[in-house]
């Protein structure tokens, strides 16, 4: 792929469609990841009581399933970033390299 | 082949019956000696030994070119790359250490393996699809692709070597104990061993068979932790509340062991540690190299999402396991060293210390039978994570540092994988006289080490290279070394190292994990020497992060790239 061919695909509309959806979706997931980590260290540095607090008149604490809802989250977050690209951005993609073929 | 693996087979069987004689002589491990002779856990693991032998050598005939031994000719499914990630991921350290420290403290070992997990999704987001579409063998291949290879090869290659040497002493040091400990093989032996297998891997099967090394591994790890945490589940009923209530009123904390404890006592410490758990991982060159063995960007994204599964279900496990240690285990004092008077405590009185938690209770769920196995399992997890190290230093040296750096490029292929061979036996043998060194060190920062340099050279150098036009190759080298620089010396002048280590009186700086600072220095250093780098070829680099863009955003030109 030579420079010429680099510029006239970034020019190509459905290029810029393509890293501007990815773009938007990875990096609010990525945000949404920091935000849920370090805001459960934030709870536990600065509130700790909260999750300590037993669910009912049970010995189970609000933080387990808030722990075990973090691990979920990592694994949902990719979940969700896989399935939107490949329905979204993989047939985004074939176009593009159609166009350069 | 078949001489040499006769050779490692003996010294394997040397070791044991060197161990046999010795074991009689109790060796002083914190907290315990060493385990009298385990038959079924020796029987285990030879026939693991042996299979995945066979492995490489199916492995060494099929490894011919670069790319088969680098990156196992790009042939590996993205479900089988996830595993193998998994399996790469997942050391003994995490296993043992996590699910002994919810046996120690509850809560806080939940909060601990979070960490561990959370920089997946950004590997997934900012790193993967992106490293596979401009890479070939080595992250270095990607920070180098507009970059100039001498000084950018070069950073890496130590970066990663840095990152590779810290952890491999860790890994074999904790390797020599815990099989001292389950086998009641002399440490010396038990480190022999590990080396000598791992450069069996590496050399002769390369990524082939480091992969099946890692998939068969992560298979059985999670085969057995999931045994394991049924068993416990099943003993209350499947009631989580029940297994609770249990462990609440058998642990010596009571109710404190469900409530978070003294694990983030301090937000600066809490952050730095997650910022070098989450963006260390995504600079782990072993990890990277793994995104290389698959054959297109969709399926180097499968697996992380694969990895994120296996990996994040793995820690639910070792909690289960850790509160199955307590509810199991504490009211039992055949478990424990105990007293004249017939008193233990519950917590460092556990036979071996507490990292051997889910040993015994594999031996209170499924008797001595799954404990030999679940000992054979944890021996396994060592040498399929040593064994992705080693291949990942081996590289920076052959494809980085010779092929680029010193030949220039012009080597002949097969000249460049047999160095890699070669580097790989080095390597090896350096590892065992380094875990024979350190025996009797304190290694436990040496793990969070690597991740603070992986955080702060490897992650900005590749992040900045591939997001940032700006970026030049004066700016990525002087950053990355900064951020090398600062990391390693900012550790050593930590309390975990200036004080527990070299048994200074105050630390020089304040926290045990740099990361916060270290990778701040790092971004700004890159961004600042960038900034400031008005030569023609800053400008040419700039101008070529079109042409990379389009190819790291598409993939176009990439398949060619492996085929060559």
């Amino acid at each position: 792929m030579g420079v010429n061919d680099a510029s006239h695909i970034r020019q190509d509309p459905l290029f810029q469609e393509l890293v501007h959806k990815r773009a938007r979706l990875a990096w609010t997931l990525s945000a949404a990841m920091l935000v849920i980590y370090f805001g459960f260290i934030a709870i536990i540095a600065f509130a700790p009581k909260v999750l300590g607090t037993p669910i009912g008149n049970g010995v189970t604490t609000v933080g387990i399933p808030v722990g075990l809802l973090v691990i979920a989250s990592a694994f949902v977050l990719t979940g969700i970033y896989v399935r939107r690209a490949n329905s979204e951005f993989d047939p985004i993609t074939r176009q593009i390299m159609e166009k350069v073929k | 082949m078949r001489a040499l693996a006769f050779v490692f087979a003996g010294l394997g069987l040397l070791a044991i019956t060197g161990g046999f004689a010795e074991s009689v002589a109790a060796a002083a491990i914190e907290g315990g000696g060493r385990q009298p002779l385990n038959v079924p856990a020796i029987i285990m693991f030879l026939i693991f030994v042996a299979a995945t032998l066979g492995i490489t050598k199916w492995a060494a005939s099929r490894t011919r070119s670069a790319a088969d031994f680098y990156a196992a000719g790009g042939g590996i499914t993205g479900f089988q790359n996830g595993l193998a990630i998994a399996g790469d991921y997942m050391s003994a350290a995490s296993f043992l250490g996590i699910s002994g420290l919810v046996f120690a403290t509850g809560f806080d070992g939940l909060i601990y393996s979070v960490g561990w997990l959370v920089g997946w999704p950004i590997i997934l987001f900012l790193i993967a699809e992106r490293l596979r579409n401009l890479g070939k063998y080595t992250f270095a291949d990607v920070a180098a692709f507009r970059l100039e290879a001498t000084p950018i090869r070069s950073l890496a290659a130590i970066g990663t070597l840095t990152v590779v040497a810290f952890y491999l002493i860790a890994q074999m040091v904790g390797a020599g104990k815990l099989i001292e400990l389950l086998f009641g093989l002399p440490y010396l032996y038990a480190v022999i061993l590990v080396g000598a297998l791992m450069i069996v891997y590496v050399a002769f099967g390369g990524m082939v068979a480091t992969t099946w090394v890692q998939i068969i591994k992560a298979g059985l790890l999670l085969g057995g932790a999931t045994f394991m945490a049924f068993m416990v589940l099943g003993t209350f009923g499947f009631s989580t509340e029940a297994m609770f209530r249990a462990a609440v009123e058998i642990h010596p904390k009571h109710a404190a062991i469900m409530a978070p404890g003294g694990l983030v006592s301090d937000p600066i410490s809490a952050i730095s540690l997650g910022l070098a758990l989450m963006f260390g991982t995504a600079g782990l060159p072993h990890i990277l190299m793994r995104f290389f063995t698959v054959a297109d960007a969709k399926a180097a994204r499968k697996s992380v999402f694969y990895a994120t599964g296996f990996i994040g279900y793995f820690y639910i496990l070792t909690f289960i396991i850790g509160f199955g240690a307590i509810t199991l285990l504490m009211n039992d004092p055949s478990y424990f060293k105990v007293a004249a008077d017939g008193a233990y405590n519950k917590i460092t009185d556990i036979l071996g210390g507490t990292n051997m938690a889910a040993i015994h209770l594999a031996n209170a769920v499924g008797g001595s039978l799954f404990l030999g196995f679940i000992s054979a399992v944890a021996f396994a997890t060592i040498l399929a994570v040593v064994a992705g190290l080693t291949l990942a230093g081996a590289s920076a040296v052959s494809h980085d540092l010779y092929a680029s750096v010193i030949a220039k490029g012009k080597v002949a292929e097969d000249k460049e994988v047999r160095l890699s061979k070669f580097a790989a036996i080095v390597i090896g043998i350096v590892a065992i006289l380094l875990g024979y060194i350190f025996e009797n060190q304190n290694v436990a920062f040496m793990v969070g080490l690597a991740f603070a340099v992986a955080a702060s050279c490897n992650f900005p150098v590749l992040l900045t290279s591939v997001f940032w036009k700006g970026t030049t190759s004066r700016g990525a080298l002087l950053g990355g070394f900064l951020g090398l620089i600062s990391a390693v010396v900012m550790v050593v002048l930590s309390p975990a190292v200036w004080v527990k280590t070299f048994g200074f009186k105050a630390a020089l700086f304040p926290y045990d994990n740099p990361a916060l600072f270290s990778m701040t220095i790092a971004f700004v250093g890159i961004w600042l020497f960038s900034k400031i780098d008005r030569s023609a070829h800053a400008r040419a680099e700039r101008d070529a992060f079109e042409a990379q863009y389009v190819r790291s955003e598409t993939g176009i030109g990439a398949a060619e790239a492996l085929a060559h």
